[in-house]
């Protein structure tokens, strides 16, 4: 290009290896807890209804930490920007107690 | 972070103007709300899922015994069991579960696009942002795949009562859309259809803002800049996606 004289100088920084690795590592964690749901859900019979739930849950809201706390950095965010995105997540606490109350009241489907 | 702790005149709070007390640019921060936001609409069509299928009546037989009625609620695997070039074998989930793999594995490299635009490493930044692409149209195209099937349907039918010109008829219906369904309940592929197509449309939009963020980089734009910012805001919106779908995963297809 003529207008080389305008691109601007650029300092390409090595990668930072250790930050790369974590992220994998992150990545590895992922896809392990999701193999054993896998292996929940094959193993443990459908008679542990509340049980397999549970479990499914626990590991879901793991992996939802990593995704959010890692992935997306909001555990290295500052603090007031971190506790203003998990505390209005509580509404969706309310959200399912106030749908499982109206839940119980409607009439049966079937 | 070193720009949270910048300039505070002693006596001064972090809120009396002059910083940013939540350490990051605005558009960062709206991008993170907005998701908020976003994560309502989401809770809310899955906690719909939730009600709408306890109040109907569950399958309680044996799983190996099961059979697609509109009487009881489906057990999820059972409806989601085909895999591509497999036809004719029963392989619970596992379509799933590569699907869930793809996406893990774009968000891990969005994430490595992100770390490369903090070193204006631009030829990484493509790299990485090209495979980010490439996961999701992959996630894509195997949703529309899964799509095809479940309205196709499978090579038995399902007697289901349909009311037709002022009467109720029994007939034989194959797959499922959003009038009638072979799974079960009228209500299981409506809720297919809209919590999988609601989040199906993330992805794309994604896709979308990922190419637009590619396209960037490779002319030179964040590179003249001299910041790879909106690499990370779509990169949390890419994130997102991710997580509706690990939430989707659980309480769709395993629950």
């Amino acid at each position: 290009m003529a207008h080389h004289a305008h691109e601007p100088e650029v300092t390409v920084l090595p990668p930072d290896k250790a930050k790369i690795k974590k992220l994998w590592t992150v990545a590895l964690y992922l896809l392990l807890i999701t193999i054993v749901e896998f292996i929940i859900a094959f193993t443990v019979p459908h008679e542990y209804k509340q049980l397999r739930v549970w479990v499914f849950v626990a590991l879901t809201i793991v992996k939802a930490a990593y995704i959010v706390g890692e992935f997306m950095h909001l555990r290295y965010e500052v603090k007031v920007l971190f506790w203003s995105i998990l505390i209005p997540t509580i509404f969706i606490i309310w959200m399912i107690v106030a749908f499982v109350y109206e839940g119980i009241k409607m009439p049966v489907f079937y | 972070m070193a720009h949270s702790t910048a300039t505070t005149v002693t006596g001064k709070s972090v809120w009396d103007g002059g910083t940013s007390p939540m350490g990051a640019s605005y558009g960062k921060l709206m991008m993170w709300f907005f998701l908020l936001s976003d994560a309502f609409t989401f809770s809310g069509l899955l906690i719909t899922y939730g009600l709408v299928r306890s109040s109907h009546q569950a399958y309680e037989g044996l799983v190996s015994a099961f059979t697609f009625s509109t009487e009881y609620w489906p057990v999820p695997e059972k409806v989601f069991e085909a895999v591509p070039f497999l036809h004719g074998y029963e392989l619970p989930l596992v379509f799933v579960g590569i699907m869930t793999f793809i996406l893990i594995m774009s968000s891990v490299t969005m994430v490595l696009a992100v770390e490369a635009g903090h070193r204006m490493d631009r030829k990484a930044v493509e790299k990485w942002m090209l495979w980010t692409i490439i996961g999701g149209v992959t996630f894509l195209s195997c949703q529309a795949w899964e799509w095809t099937h479940f309205i196709v349907g499978t090579g038995t039918p399902t007697l289901v009562k349909d009311f037709v010109d002022g009467q109720w008829i029994t007939k034989e219906v194959y797959g499922a859309n959003l009038h009638i369904n072979q799974y079960g309940p009228q209500p299981f592929a409506d809720f297919f259809f809209f919590i999988t197509g609601f989040h199906g449309f993330h992805v794309f939009s994604g896709v979308l803002l990922n190419f637009l963020i590619y396209y960037n980089t490779v002319t030179g734009v964040y590179e003249r800049r001299g910041h790879y910012e909106m690499v990370e805001k779509v990169g949390l919106y890419w994130h997102f996606v991710d997580l509706v779908w690990v939430f989707v995963f659980t309480f769709f297809y395993l629950v």
